[in-house]
């Protein structure tokens, strides 16, 4: 390697592939910071209830604050449409053939909105498991989520995304006894790859846990809000 | 397949980078490429072979460095090198941690040039 350094033809960059996300991420996350703007970034396989449990965080936080939502998703405004009926300020991100949501993607979608009217921004990002791990949106915390339905090993199957995540939410709860879903190997699956995740159960149907979600997203916020007033 | 995406970046780094350094071909980039980066090195490997295609790194070579995930461990007070990137435990004292030290790397460290380029001219060191 040393000798390499020294032939002339080597120019030596170390530069980060994804440089101009993550620039772009930490301007988001200055501007996020400066109007008082907690953000979240939701991650999850298709059909995991990122919509559902969204529209239910929308409607509960909307009582108390300022609300915002970006969707991703490769076409259709159908996930914005249901989002919208919880009074929220919305916008569809539709991402054509990209399978994830980048930092200039949502700088665009924030255009016209006074981010000083939002408390929460909540991203939920295009269902995946595997590419949005890469880009940081400029969030305050990434959410993984994963239902009941998927199997006690999705967390090992896909280690990367669950290792950039700040807390695991388990939704579909209710439908835990039905598919026989084994609560300690899901967790354990989950600290194999992210050791000390905070986990959480909830099921939108039956309200089971989202009281505890909402408070748990509010105090993030207000712990969000004191390092705001310290700086 | 989020790897396109990335290859389109890491060609417009080293192309802007061999413009600036007065580089006409280039041979060879080197990226190092972390276990936890989330970039699946095959995919990457097949994306950028379809990417320069018509740009100037028109038949350069990709060397791609593997990162193993490096982790401390509260237990030992020392960092360790993980055989495999999962599970999270001290390869030592099987001690969960979550203390990424290494690994999330996704980072173009240099560009070979080939031969009869301007910087053929510049004398290497110590010479």
């Amino acid at each position: 390697m040393q000798q390499m350094t020294l032939n002339p033809r080597i120019v030596e960059i170390r530069q980060n592939v994804l440089k101009k996300n993550d620039l772009l991420a930490r301007e988001l996350r200055k501007r996020f910071r400066e109007t008082g703007v907690y953000v979240v970034n939701l991650v999850s396989s298709p059909g995991a209830g990122k919509t559902t449990l969204l529209t239910e965080m929308l409607t509960r936080l909307g009582e108390r604050y300022g609300v915002a939502a970006l969707v991703g998703d490769l076409a259709t405004e159908n996930d914005a449409e249901r989002l919208r009926q919880s009074g929220a300020k919305v916008r569809q991100i539709t991402t054509g053939t990209v399978c994830h949501l980048e930092a200039d993607m949502i700088e665009r979608s924030l255009e016209g909105w006074n981010l000083e009217d939002i408390d929460f921004l909540f991203i939920e990002n295009v269902g995946n498991l595997v590419c949005p791990a890469s880009y940081d949106l400029g969030e305050n915390q990434r959410v993984v989520l994963f239902s009941v339905t998927e199997g006690e090993d999705k967390p090992v199957k896909y280690p990367t995304i669950v290792n950039s995540a700040d807390v695991a939410v388990i939704t579909k709860i209710d439908l835990a006894e039905a598919v026989g879903f084994q609560r300690d190997r899901f967790n354990e699956a989950l600290n194999e790859v992210r050791p000390g995740i905070p986990i959480l159960e909830v099921s939108v149907r039956t309200g089971e846990g989202i009281d505890e979600w909402i408070s748990r997203l509010e105090a993030a916020k207000e712990a969000f809000e004191k390092t705001v007033g310290s700086s | 397949m989020h790897e396109l995406s990335i290859a389109h970046s890491l060609v417009e780094i080293a192309v802007e980078t061999a413009e600036n350094a007065r580089m006409k071909r280039v041979k060879a980039l080197y990226l190092k490429l972390g276990a936890l980066s989330g970039v699946v090195k095959e995919a990457l490997e097949f994306s950028f072979d379809v990417v320069i295609q018509g740009t100037p790194l028109e038949g350069a070579r990709l060397v791609i460095e593997d990162v193993p995930v490096k982790v401390f461990c509260p237990d030992c007070q020392e960092a360790h090198k993980l055989p495999e990137p999962f599970p999270m435990r001290c390869p030592v004292c099987g001690t969960r941690t979550g203390q990424v030290l290494e690994g999330r790397e996704l980072e173009l460290y240099s560009l070979e040039g080939g031969e009869g380029d301007a910087a053929d001219d510049a004398k290497p060191p110590n010479c």
